[in-house]
Order: C-alpha cells, then structure tokens, then sequence
C-alpha cells in the first residue's frame, strides 16, 4: 500500500493522463451522437464509454485503487446486486408499450 | 493515506481493535452516502429509461448545435472542476493553503459556470413549452407526458447536488483558511464533488446523446 500511496502523492501526470482520457472520451461520445448510430450499437458504445470513465474517476480522482481493498469489497459489489435488483422489472416496459399502442394488425 | 491516527487507535484489539479500512470515519461515511446516492441516480435513470422503452415516440429534443455542443461544455466544466479539486486536495495535503484554496475557487467557478449553462437550458426547453407533465412534442399526442417529469426530476436533483457541492467547497475554503478544517475535510470534500461528476457521466449519455437531433 505504501508504494501506491507514494505513487498517488506525486501524481500529477497520472492525474492530468486521467482528466485527458476522460475528455477524449467524451468527445467521442459527441462525435458518435453527431454521427446518429442506430439506438442499440450507440447504447451499447455509450454505456461501456460511461462506465470505463466511472471506473477512472472512482479509481484515481476519489482515490479508492490507493484504499484498501477491503473498503473496495465493502463498497462496490453490493452497489452492483442493488443496480441488479433495480433492472428486475425492467422487462416490463416492452409489455407496456405493448399495451399502450398495439401493433396494427 | 490518513493512517497516522489509525495506527494508534489501532494499537490493541482490546483498546477497540483495528479499523478495517484505515481512513477516517468521516471518509467511511461520506462513502457511504455516495453509494447510498449512486443507488437514488441510478433508480432515476432506470425510471428515465424504462418511460423511454415504455412510449411510442419519445421526445429528441436537443439539437445538436447548440444543446449537444452546450451541454458538451457543461460536461468539460465538471471535468476540468474534477482536476482541479484534485489539485487543491494535493495541495492541501502538502500544507500549502493560499494554493489550496486558488484550486478550490478554480473548482467553485467550473461548479458554477455548469450550473448557468444549465439553468439557461432548462430557460430554454420551459419557453418551448416543456412542462413536468406535458411536452410539445411526441406522434401520437399525449405519448410521451413523462418526458418532462424524468428530464426535471433527474437533472435537477443533479443540479441541486452540484449548487450543495459548489455552497459546500465555499463553506471549505472558508475553514480550511481559518485552520478549522485540516487537509483531510477537503480530501473528503473532493470525494463529493467527484461523484457529482461521476453522475453527469451517465445522465450526458443517456440523456443527452441519445436524445440528440443532427440538422433541421
């Protein structure tokens, strides 16, 4: 923990590789919804983008990669099965839009 | 890391034992709260997505110039607040206040600059008629009436954390300047203000970029 802790205190060029990426990131996010992608690929592009720039923030702007792991395991995984849970009904909405505006036969 | 504390508390199990995580209680807490605070955003974009899925026609309100391209600089406004908020916690914890708290201004005006070029978008959507509970757009008509309830609902309690957040580095700097609050106070602080980044990264895509209309 300690040479990650050292690592972490003189870490202005990691911490400005980081903010770079971020952006680079999301400009092509922008560019991607300039280029009008059809719904699936482009949710699929945008949530992968979304979650590897949480991950960065998460693991270098809020410190957690320099934590124990320990507060990582107490944090993280239980944030995921509640996220899980929430996405149980989801499937819902198509049945709902189903009901809303039937398909005309 | 903040352990020199730690390690005295910690001395014997019998004088309380050894804290499993070796930060601060405060740090434990807000943690705490920011999971507890990621699970309420994350129920609002699923709620954003599951009216989405659920309607016939949902609403794309935002060209691309200028509300992509404005949002996009609302977006590199919290980004760069981000750096900079990692610059004053370095800074504080290195002792060098007068450094700390130019880095925590910087971070205020990347806060606040974010939250006119919203408030002057949500100026703009109200005046075309965006309502919670009503929306000019959408075939058939009267499709989409929850498109204006999610959009308000999930941006503004963004933007509520972001002016909390802004009001909060103010009340920071103030005691980080006067020594009430040591170097640890801001690196919690900074926590904060990261999360309320971290949330703009989802709520831009999915909000935002799905919803974005080139041309016309």
């Amino acid at each position: 923990m300690s040479a990650n802790h050292a690592h972490a205190e003189g870490g202005t060029r990691l911490y400005m590789t980081v903010w770079v990426s971020l952006l680079v990131m999301t400009a092509i996010e922008v560019f991607l919804a300039y280029m009008q992608l059809p719904t699936g690929p482009m949710l699929i592009i945008l949530m992968g983008l979304s979650l590897i720039k949480a991950a960065l923030i998460i693991a270098y702007f809020m410190h957690l990669r320099f934590e124990r792991f320990s507060l990582f395991l107490t944090l993280v995984p239980m944030w995921i099965v509640v996220i899980c849970l929430l996405f149980v009904f989801f499937p819902d909405s198509f049945r709902l839009h189903e009901l809303r505006f039937p398909p005309v036969p | 890391m903040d352990t020199a504390g730690v390690e005295e508390v910690g001395a014997s199990v019998w004088e309380g034992g050894s804290p499993p995580y070796a930060i601060p209680s405060k740090k434990l807490g807000m943690w705490l709260f920011i999971v507890s605070d990621a699970i309420t955003f994350a129920g609002l974009l699923i709620a954003y997505s599951y009216l989405r899925v659920a309607s016939a026609d949902w609403p794309k309100p935002f060209h691309f110039y200028p509300s992509i391209i404005v949002a996009s600089v609302m977006t590199f406004c919290l980004l760069t607040s981000s750096i900079t908020m990692v610059m004053a916690v370095a800074a504080a914890k290195q002792g060098k206040v007068s450094s700390t708290l130019k880095w925590l201004g910087w971070t205020m005006a990347g806060g606040f600059a974010f939250i006119l070029l919203h408030a002057n978008e949500w100026r703009g959507l109200i005046a075309e008629g965006l309502r919670p509970f009503t929306n000019p757009w959408g075939t058939p008509a009267g499709s989409t009436p929850l498109f204006g309830a999610t959009f308000f609902a999930l941006t503004g309690l963004h933007m509520t954390h972001v002016t909390i957040g802004v009001i909060m580095l103010g009340v920071l700097a103030a005691g980080h300047k006067s020594g009430r609050y040591p170097a640890d106070y801001v690196e919690i602080g900074g926590l904060y203000w990261h999360f309320v980044d971290l949330v703009w990264m989802f709520i831009f895509p999915l909000v935002y970029l799905m919803s974005a209309t080139v041309g016309h």
